[in-house]
């Protein structure tokens, strides 16, 4: 095989051992390392911890805020009709990551309903609001996408970003019929739901019959009260979307620590039977040293 | 008395009425649209304001709330116990029940009051319970709650949405909401002045119709300290 006598390749057989041993050196410097990511771990848990301990706190009063501005619809039962083509949905997630399966639930719920609307015959245009979720979607749904907002997560929501996005929506000039936010609604320290809730355009909510026991409503009224519901149900799901997200964060980063105390002890007992073993190997050629003399 | 924040007031009263994109002091967002075919970027959609006038509905549909009775603990052996029925829910049209909150306070939750009168764009009006079913937007004003032993609380609101259902539950939601303790007469009476000047320096259209809404809200301010 090998014609010239120079050059050749020597082969080792390596089936004897897969690797070396890891030396003393290997095993101090993974140790030092995975010590560093769980102070950090540590450290995320701890602000993590706090933002949620904030985020609750802010939940309850939102929460009624919430759920007054939604019994609207829950009371009068609107009905879209069938031949109402144009859906939203509006995906409410965060930009940073490190928080467990929140970002991925929402785009998986999103993607279904995306195909279950379009199976149907409608159009469907998505507005993600936080950087990831358009990460996400944007490598295969990226026609379905209509405007993504970045900047989330890093302060508290507030109504005025509530208003900014509903802002944006409505000049973004896509008529939709109906529409829903999808955001993961907060249950429990660890847990929390992927949750869907409707909302109606103007014409939807106008032209249904349940309004018209509403007294006596003026169209510019309407209007009005329909662009300031869009906004309330925004900011309630952005409230709910951020304690959830704090909350897993913090389960996350609890369980990277707790992952890596255990390495951290493993590693530990390795590198003791190393040290030992070392020990060991050099009193051993010292004593056969000093026999064969 | 705590300063009132006009600023934010004024922004709040804005985002009603649809003019061009204002973003709220403070955002930090980044928009990134993707613009669909064939729709024009960003239109300035202008304020129509046709009335049309829906015909009154018919009569207000009677809330049946199904009260299913909990099991009588008749334990006594040999007796059956008596027949399971439902029952008319018996508060239903005779109490209001009254949500006022914020986003970020709630002042009365599922409340019974006796009356509440609001400020909205068609007219103050005051509500009862049983009060026919309705939605309103607010206008800058005075909220006030007449509670069941009569005490009347004054709360000034800044803007926002009131829903009276058929149940007779009433939700008034509220962009931003002070007692009258937290506002000084003084301060208001400056913002209006302010407001006045900038409505006469107004360069565009946009401009003046923000400082229209900020000589509105600082006029219902004065109004309601006075």
């Amino acid at each position: 095989m090998f014609s010239r006598g120079a050059a050749v390749l020597v082969y080792q057989p390596q089936w004897g051992q897969v690797r070396n041993m890891a030396t003393l050196k290997d095993i101090t410097r993974r140790l030092k390392s995975i010590k560093n990511i769980q102070k950090i771990t540590k450290s995320m848990k701890m602000v993590a911890a706090a933002k949620y301990a904030r985020a609750e706190r802010e939940l309850k009063p939102a929460r009624v805020y919430g759920v007054g501005a939604l019994a609207l619809y829950e009371k009068a039962e609107i009905k879209v009709p069938e031949d109402k083509k144009k859906h939203l949905i509006i995906g409410v997630s965060s930009d940073r990551g490190l928080c467990g399966a929140i970002h991925t639930s929402v785009a998986k719920a999103i993607k279904t309903e995306i195909s279950t609307l379009s199976d149907a015959g409608k159009d469907v245009m998505v507005v993600g609001v936080g950087d990831k979720l358009r990460g996400l979607l944007q490598r295969t749904h990226n026609k379905h996408l209509l405007v993504t907002f970045k900047e989330v997560g890093r302060k508290p929501p507030s109504f005025g970003d509530a208003s900014v996005v509903a802002l944006e929506l409505l000049n973004s000039g896509y008529e939709f019929d109906e529409g829903s936010v999808i955001y993961n609604r907060f249950r429990s320290v660890i847990s929390y739901k992927t949750d869907e809730k409707p909302f109606y355009s103007l014409d939807t909510v106008s032209g249904a019959e349940s309004i018209s026991i509403y007294d006596d409503i003026d169209a510019d009224v309407l209007r009005n009260y329909q662009e300031f519901t869009l906004a309330n149900i925004l900011f309630y799901s952005l409230k709910e979307s951020t304690t959830s997200e704090q909350s897993a964060r913090m389960t996350a980063m609890d369980n990277a620590s707790k992952n890596a105390s255990e390495i951290i002890d493993k590693l530990t007992l390795t590198f003791n039977r190393t040290r030992q073993a070392v020990i060991t190997k050099e009193l051993i050629e010292i004593i056969s040293g000093a026999a064969a003399l | 008395g705590a300063l009132w924040d006009l600023w934010s007031l004024a922004r709040s009263v804005l985002r009603f009425h649809r003019a061009l994109a204002v973003y709220a002091r403070g955002a930090l967002w980044e928009l990134q649209s993707v613009r669909l075919p064939g729709c024009p970027a960003l239109a300035l959609l202008p304020l129509v304001a046709c009335p049309l006038r829906a015909r009154s509905g018919p009569a207000m549909l009677p809330a049946r709330r199904l009260l299913a009775l909990g099991p009588r603990a008749l334990r006594l052996p040999g007796l059956r116990a008596p027949a399971r029925s439902y029952a008319e829910a018996a508060a239903a049209p005779t109490q209001m029940s009254f949500t006022f909150a914020s986003p970020t306070q709630v002042l009365y939750n599922g409340a019974a009051v006796k009356q509440v009168d609001v400020p909205t764009l068609s007219g103050s009006f005051g509500i009862l319970a049983a009060h026919v079913p309705t939605l309103q937007v607010l206008k800058p004003g005075v909220v006030t709650v007449f509670a069941e032993d009569g005490t009347a609380t004054k709360y000034f609101v800044s803007s926002g949405s009131i829903t009276v259902n058929a149940d007779s539950s009433v939700q008034l939601l509220a962009e931003e909401v002070a007692t009258l303790d937290m506002l000084d007469l003084a301060a208001a009476k400056s913002n209006l002045d302010k407001a006045l000047s900038q409505l006469a320096a107004a360069p565009d259209e946009t401009a003046k119709v923000e400082a229209q809404i900020n000589v509105e809200a600082s006029e219902a301010l004065v109004k309601a300290l006075e």
